[in-house]
């Protein structure tokens, strides 16, 4: 399983850099990026899809 | 001019109306259930959508809704007032192409890593606000704590004296608070915040500084230097936007624990669960309601909206919908999922969100590690402020505790 961001529908609200730092971190202006790619261990995992659960946006999405 | 009484919110819709203001939370679930987008004639016309997916479906409609004001009041923008797609204050009241032009001006300011190089300021703040307090028994969170913290932050980033709060609350009262006031009479009142900012621009344009002010005095869009009425109105929008949002919301996070023991010793005892915390307060007491105009006539779900009618773009009241959150009306601090709309939703997603949250973590924080058991002194003395930001204003707490 992978993150999948979606940049169109992220607004820079922060949910998930806040909630996973390691898995997200902020562009110069606020806005989501992706810091882990690849395949997600069962940790990182289990805090993506947090991360993904609480974006106002639905601009996460956790998949194949 | 007295108003008459809201007999029902349904078809008479106010905002300012006593009990609007007092508790809006069960008028919101009334109106979820028998009229889920209510209407007014007052202030020329206006919609108030009360669900989640009504509030996101307008938040997200640039073509049909336009925020060249965000501010209800009985008038409209004059014709002198700069028209969309820019409007008076970029980049909240502009749309879309230029919206996207004026935001990404700004936002580098409001990202987490300037944001979070003022956590040692802000902290210095409020933990001086709380020794100037002594060991009363009885302080008031809401005048001598939590309303002078954003204006602290505001003032040091704009580049403004850090001794004027009162003339800056002045200011956003006026303009956010006087909507029920005759048009003649708010130009009149904003005569005093024109020209005070217009000096303020003057200054930096003689004596420029490392400050937001300046910033917009230097930025160029496109090679051009900014028009002086959006250098204005962004200043207007820093003041105004960035003071008495987070100081209802940090007000709003006091109240909540001191109305409520259990959660206070919790967050005590277990400091990690404040940032779940802080995302649960602005989620349930939510402070901004936002605003649109209806651009042309327009049926939205069978309401006929006509050109020029207010939309109040309810950000609470879609954090308060059972069809959208579970156990919508408890407040549960440890809550996994929060998809939130405090700092609104779509392409005008608040531009200070990371400076509110970093704000309301440090006030928070300093004020529960300094007294860790408090309560609301007399819960009938507690006052809420009246427009589209809701917070406490008179806040008196009784100190149970003292670290």
């Amino acid at each position: 399983m992978k993150i999948h961001l979606n940049s169109e529908k992220c607004q820079g609200h922060g949910r998930c850099y806040s909630l996973a730092s390691d898995l997200f971190d902020s562009d110069d202006l606020g806005n989501a990026v992706v810091l882990v790619t690849g395949e997600l261990n069962a940790d990182q995992l289990e805090r993506a899809t947090v991360a993904a659960n609480n974006c106002p946006e639905y601009a996460i999405e956790i998949g194949a | 001019m007295d108003k008459q009484p809201v007999l029902d919110f349904a078809t008479d819709f106010d905002h300012t109306d006593p009990a609007w203001v007092a508790d809006p939370y069960p008028i919101m679930e009334d109106l979820r259930e028998r009229c889920p987008i209510a209407h007014s004639n007052r202030y020329g016309g206006m919609w108030v959508p009360v669900l989640h997916e009504d509030v996101s479906a307008i938040a997200n409609d640039t073509e049909h809704f336009t925020s060249r004001t965000v501010v209800v009041g009985s008038g409209r923008p004059t014709e002198e007032a700069p028209p969309a797609p820019i409007g008076v204050a970029p980049p909240i009241s502009s749309d879309p192409p230029f919206h996207a032009i004026a935001r990404r001006l700004m936002l580098p300011a409001f990202a987490p890593k300037p944001v979070n190089a003022l956590e040692g300021f802000t902290r210095d703040l409020c933990s001086g606000l709380i020794d100037k307090m002594g060991d009363a028994d009885i302080v008031n969170a809401g005048v001598d704590y939590s309303q002078h913290i954003p204006v602290g932050l505001i003032a040091k980033m704009v580049g403004l004296p850090q001794d004027q709060g009162d003339l800056f609350r002045g200011f956003v009262h006026t303009i956010l608070e006087g909507i029920d006031q005759p048009m003649e009479v708010r130009m009149e009142m904003f005569a005093p915040i024109e020209a005070y900012i217009i000096k303020v621009i003057e200054e930096h344009m003689e004596n420029p500084q490392d400050d937001l002010t300046s910033f917009l005095i230097d930025a160029e869009i496109m090679g051009q230097k900014l028009e002086p009425s959006h250098i204005f109105g962004t200043m207007v929008l820093l003041i105004v936007a960035g003071i008495d949002t987070t100081w209802s919301a940090i007000g709003s996070s006091i109240w909540h624990l001191a109305k409520n023991p259990d959660d206070l010793a919790r967050i005590v005892a277990d400091p990690s669960l404040l940032p779940s915390a802080i995302e649960e307060f602005l989620r349930a007491y939510a402070p901004v309601t936002m605003a649109r105009l209806v651009k042309e006539d327009f049926d939205f779900k069978g309401c006929p909206m006509k050109k020029d009618d207010w939309i109040l773009l309810g950000f609470p009241a879609a954090n308060r919908d059972p069809a959208f959150f579970d156990r919508a009306d408890e407040v549960i601090i440890d809550r996994v999922e929060n998809r939130h709309a405090a700092f609104g939703l779509g392409i005008h997603r608040c531009m200070g969100s990371n400076l509110a949250r970093m704000e309301m973590t440090v006030a928070i924080g300093e004020f529960i590690k300094r007294f860790p058991k408090f309560e609301l002194a007399d819960p009938d003395a507690v006052t809420f402020s009246q427009g589209q930001v809701r917070g406490p204003r008179n806040l008196p707490i009784r100190i149970l505790e003292r670290a």
